[in-house]
């Protein structure tokens, strides 16, 4: 009876572990001979047939196919690519969604082509051809945190800005020039209250449940208060978050929740919602990137609105949240490399980057293209030159850090913590994750 | 009779498909889930070796764990109580209703076959204030001259206890079904028995309906506390998390592990895991005991 069970048992493993090799060999089977054809993956829904037509276009003009692969959402894509790069299973050209670790991550495994040598040639024409702060987004510089070689690994194609956005018409109704959005902090209180009072809709909404914009805005606003020198060594641990300016950061958001602006559950709101609600006026103010453009303009096309920066709360020059919106990378282990390349260089051309606007109302990537922007979008070009961004600081803060700010603002709208108790929170994670 | 190798080769080559889908996707994660959590691990890299790093994390490091805990264990609380005596009524009702019995079930079993994810999106418009979803329930309930109730139901006061109250809307139908197939199990002739002796409505509830039903119920007490603690798609489309106020703990390990902290998330998983298990093993106990000592349920 033992001895048959032993049987058994011995049996099964034998028989399990050679269907578990077979499968591996299965998975290594040798390769298919090389189409002429680049597989793009990407996440970007709205620009799914654009991309399509310039996919046409480069076929007729090369002979080349090229393929884009929509998945979505952004986080089932996120999931897809690093299957795939475990797998070994990356496409041509691809996307990375996420902090510029997870990007240093894929590049230190060999993923990723450092793309130096193609953007120096010609005199570093096509480097020469982005806005520098989108670029910046995907060169590793020498000596990172990340222990990332030297290069560019990526290419951006197109530059995305977080501002201010308001409604125009609401701001008539409520006796305020439309083209005189507030400057100050108070200024913007003040305008919210108003129009609250006088047409009876929210002050101000915006997609706090996701934590992301809560912790863009803090940031603006912290670079504002104390200079984005004293910001960057927060980060490095040599300023800590219970010092006064943080209180006085965290405390903006308890002032926007006690001056009764903030729409109802706004941090729980998605910024889907969000849009949503802003474009059908039920807020007079929102913080929002500028591809709000294409959605405010598929959701309601009459809307009368514009875009404006932080209002200011401190004596620092303002930052702008900002840089590259969406960037490509090229498969390293990829046998079509060059021809990935060349498909990006392609793309990231006047007359392409162009159509991208026109097709999807975001802003390139490249220079020399203002002529070509629609009116809502030209206001933002100065933004352009004040861009940051967390891939371009020497240090991005630890993502669970991250995780217990935007936690602790939500309390703070929620009305459940302040932003002593907040700030207190935020140090201690920081000092305990620091200390490992 | 001892059998050939060739009737236990053959034997074993109708069990070998299913085997091998089962250690595929259930004893190779199961185990792998194990050793990532001992691992730091951001998905992309080579897993390095923490030890008991992970597990300290979660246990003593991370202040939002026990309140993800505590809230998992609130919704469920309130799952035990609430849903399961809203579905113990609702079975015991249908189990006598000769007509229409079927369509009773069908009704009752909607809710939980349709999707966490709608349902909590459905639930977001229909209970959430303007602008989100135009407050549906707060216009019904001014309607219905009923305007002073309308509130924020999704507010920093309510959000908790309405989202534990979605969950046993959303919940009782699984309890429901599992309630009526063990009292149609009990016998007629026990009731019609104690009816002849004398026996009330409510002596025949106690002495022969609970204690026949007690391994339905055990049964269902732990797949209660097993379903609700790992609930997660319903409450993530509902409140997001509401700055932790409903954060459940397998919604830190879905942002640990959107984070790529797999290792942290794994220990996480391994946590509640073990949580489970001890919980359910202290629910059959405490049932053995009471059927071991009263035979029935105490009076």
């Amino acid at each position: 009876m033992v001895k048959s069970k032993i049987f058994n048992f011995t049996l099964s493993f034998c028989i399990l572990h050679f269907a578990f090799c077979i499968l591996s060999l299965g998975g290594c089977t040798s390769k298919k001979p090389q189409e002429k054809k680049i597989t793009i993956w990407h996440w970007m829904s709205d620009r799914k047939d654009a991309f399509e037509v310039l996919a046409g276009k480069y076929k007729e003009q090369t002979g080349m196919d090229v393929e884009f692969k929509l998945f979505f959402p952004p986080d089932i894509y996120s999931q897809k690519v690093i299957a795939a790069a475990r797998a070994g299973n990356l496409p041509e050209i691809f996307g990375i969604l996420g902090e510029k670790k997870t990007v240093g991550s894929f590049v230190n495994a060999g993923h990723t082509l450092n793309l130096n040598t193609y953007m120096q040639e010609n005199n570093s024409r096509w480097m020469k051809a982005f806005y520098p702060q989108t670029l910046e987004v995907v060169i590793f510089r020498e000596g990172n945190s990340y222990g990332v070689s030297q290069g560019i690994y990526g290419v951006p194609i197109d530059t995305t800005v977080m501002q201010f956005v308001y409604n125009r018409s609401l701001f008539e109704k409520a006796g305020f020039p439309p083209d005189s959005p507030p400057v100050t902090f108070d200024e913007f209180l003040h305008y919210a209250k108003v129009i609250k009072e006088k047409s009876g809709v929210d002050g101000f909404v915006c997609g706090w449940g996701e934590g992301w914009l809560l912790n863009c805005l803090a940031s603006e606003w912290a670079i504002n208060l104390m200079g984005e020198d004293k910001f960057l060594n927060t980060i490095e641990g040599k300023v800590p978050y219970t010092d006064k300016q943080w209180i006085e950061v965290f405390s903006l958001f308890l002032k926007l929740k006690d001056a009764g602006i903030l729409a109802s559950n706004i941090a729980t709101m998605t910024n889907k919602e969000a849009e949503d609600a802003f474009s059908k006026e039920k807020a007079a103010f929102s913080f929002n990137g500028s591809w709000a453009v294409n959605v405010y303009k598929q959701l309601a096309p009459q809307l009368d609105y514009a875009f404006f920066s932080l209002p200011q709360a401190g004596k620092y020059p303002l930052k702008v949240w900002g840089g590259a919106g969406s960037s490509f990378m090229v498969n390293a282990k990829s046998q079509k490399a060059d021809g990935a390349v060349k498909f990006l260089k392609w793309l990231t051309l006047r007359e392409q980057q162009k159509f991208l606007i026109k097709e999807t109302n975001n802003l390139p990537a490249i220079k020399d293209c203002q002529e070509d922007f629609p009116p809502i979008l030209k206001n933002l070009v100065n933004s352009l030159n004040v861009l940051t961004h967390p891939n371009v600081w020497p240090q991005n803060e630890d993502s669970r850090v991250i995780e217990v700010i935007n936690r602790g603002l939500q309390k703070i709208v929620m009305g459940l913590k302040s932003p002593h108790e907040v700030a207190s929170e935020i140090q201690e994670v920081k000092e305990r994750i620091s200390s490992r | 009779m001892r059998s050939s190798f060739s009737d236990q080769f053959t034997n074993f080559s109708f069990v070998f498909p299913a085997l091998l889908i089962f250690s595929i996707f259930f004893i190779y994660p199961f185990f792998y889930t194990f050793i990532l959590s001992f691992q730091s691990y951001d998905l992309i890299s080579q897993p390095k070796f923490v030890g008991l790093a992970n597990f300290r994390e979660v246990i003593v490091g991370d202040k939002d764990w026990w309140p993800s805990v505590y809230n998992g264990a609130f919704i469920t609380f309130w799952a035990l109580t609430f849903q399961n005596i809203l579905a113990f009524m609702l079975a015991l009702g249908v189990d006598k209703v000769i007509r229409g019995n079927k369509f009773y079930r069908v009704v009752f079993f909607i809710l939980p076959v349709l999707s966490e994810i709608i349902i909590g999106l459905l639930m977001k418009q229909l209970l959430s204030s303007e602008p989100v979803g135009r407050g549906v329930l707060n216009q019904w309930l001014h309607q219905l001259n009923l305007g002073g109730m309308a509130c924020n139901w999704l507010g920093v006061e309510r959000v908790r206890l309405v989202t534990a109250l979605v969950h046993c809307w959303k919940g009782f139908g699984w309890a429901f079904v599992i309630f009526l197939a063990g009292l149609q199990t009990i016998p007629e002739q026990l009731y019609e028995a104690a009816r002849i002796d004398g026996a009330g409505l409510w002596q025949c509830f106690r002495k022969i309906t609970l204690p026949l039903l007690m391994p339905v119920i055990a049964l269902i007490l732990v797949l209660t506390i097993l379903g609700t603690m790992q609930a997660f798609a319903m409450i993530l489309a509902l409140t997001g998390g509401a700055g932790g106020l409903t954060e459940v703990p397998v919604m830190r390990v879905y942002n640990h592990l959107r984070g790529n902290f797999a290792g942290l998330a794994c220990a996480e998983g391994v946590v509640l895991g073990i949580i489970l298990v001890a919980v359910s093993f202290t629910m059959f106990f405490i049932s053995k005991k009471i059927k071991e000592k009263y035979g029935v349920l105490p009076s």
